[in-house]
């Protein structure tokens, strides 16, 4: 089983949730939020292996291409222009789709590749644990997120850590979900990024229930919401500094005794409604 | 010759607009006739890449010269391959534009503004 742990905002602790239950659960754990991954910041793993990651972008024989701009005209990004010297590539905006050379009537596309990024694997308290890294200066991590989570392996039970938001980057991930937490906060902004997660997992029919952190011990904002809509609640991490500094040192905060139970009890709701494990 | 300004609308009460890949329409005057035509800038609204988008329309209308505000890396390096050559011009009528085209003495541009992706710098970035 696959599970993502997705927030809609920013910032809510989807990481402090998914590292804290891949250790706790006995789960592989791949950091998805390739744009700045920070789980390694509280697994350290060992024995840590590095691939490229790479995109295809089209070559053109000169003594082919007629300059009829067809490349161009089906380009849904604007990587192509055709001045009628040449065609221009802009690699940067490039997906590596392919559907320059479906239209290329002479066939004068053939595909190089460019490295946007990395895949990093290693262990950490005796599971798999891998993250996807998007070079700086490169605006596209779903390539990276694809080629991360292409080795997922078969029958494994996995901890997806997402990027926040409901964008491409996220549901790249979601192709891969069996089932999803949302974490949140007890704010209007959690809440209000909250909804708009849940109604995307309730779009492609992924199960789900919602971690509150930062909770203040009411979270009637929340609650009321997850009550309107059936959707469970699997627990409450509570709001400390204690909480605060042991996560600006990179500690696991299960491994915290006032914070041992809380993860405890997330992790029991989560292989029950589930059926993990 | 057909010249090319970025602007506001797509009649004679449109204004020069600054901004190149994302302005809401491009006014196509004919330097010989003097009459001005209007199209829609298809790539107003583009997820990327509208300054080339918008400068491969241009191409595409057979302009030789192009009046905007701010060009970005990507749109200058078009219109620079197609021999296209762009002037920068303040805010004002189309048709005043126009006269100071004709007119003559307009700053070319000669290298891009600063690159941004799409509408994260705000409006006017």
């Amino acid at each position: 089983m696959n599970v993502c742990i997705l927030s809609g905002k920013g910032g809510t602790g989807k990481t402090t949730v998914a590292v804290n239950l891949s250790v706790l659960l006995g789960a592989d754990y791949f950091d998805c939020d390739v744009e700045e991954p920070n789980g390694f910041l509280f697994l350290k793993p060992e024995n840590v292996v590095s691939e490229e990651s790479k995109v295809d972008y089209p070559v053109f024989d000169k003594q082919k291409c007629l300059l009829c701009g067809n490349c161009a005209g089906a380009c849904e990004f604007h990587a192509l222009a055709n001045t009628r010297q040449s065609i221009l590539l802009f690699p940067e905006l490039c997906h590596g789709c392919h559907a320059c050379e479906l239209v290329c009537k002479p066939g004068a596309i053939s595909y190089a590749q460019r490295t946007t990024g990395r895949i990093e694997k290693g262990e950490a308290h005796g599971n798999r644990c891998a993250r996807g890294v998007l070079n700086v200066g490169e605006s596209m991590a779903v390539p990276v997120i694809r080629k991360l989570l292409g080795g997922l392996p078969e029958n494994g039970n996995c901890l997806l850590d997402c990027a926040p938001g409901t964008s491409c980057n996220v549901t790249a991930a979601l192709k891969f979900a069996d089932a999803a937490v949302i974490v949140t906060e007890p704010t209007a902004f959690g809440l209000h990024d909250m909804l708009l997660a849940a109604e995307l997992l309730e779009t492609r029919g992924i199960p789900f229930g919602v971690v509150v952190n930062k909770s203040d011990g009411k979270d009637e904002i929340i609650e009321s919401a997850c009550t309107a809509r059936c959707i469970p609640l699997f627990g409450r991490i509570p709001f400390s500094r204690m909480a605060a500094e042991a996560y600006s040192r990179g500690k696991l905060l299960a491994n915290l005794p006032e914070y041992r139970a809380p993860f405890e009890s997330i992790a029991q709701s989560i292989r029950e409604a589930f059926a993990w494990n | 010759m057909k010249i090319a300004f970025s602007c506001t609308g797509t009649d004679d009460t449109a204004r020069t607009d600054p901004r190149f890949g994302r302005c809401e329409a491009f006014a196509v005057a004919d330097t010989e006739t003097q009459k001005i035509a209007y199209m829609q800038n298809a790539a107003q609204s583009a997820a990327g890449g509208a300054g080339i988008a918008a400068a491969q329309q241009l191409i595409d209308a057979g302009v030789k010269g192009v009046l905007t505000g701010n060009l970005g890396p990507n749109a200058f390096r078009v219109l620079s391959e197609a021999g296209i050559k762009a002037y920068c011009i303040g805010e004002m009528s189309v048709p005043e534009a126009l006269a100071a085209f004709m007119k003559g003495g307009l700053a070319p541009i000669g290298e891009a503004g600063n690159a941004h992706a799409g509408m994260r710098g705000g409006p006017n970035a």
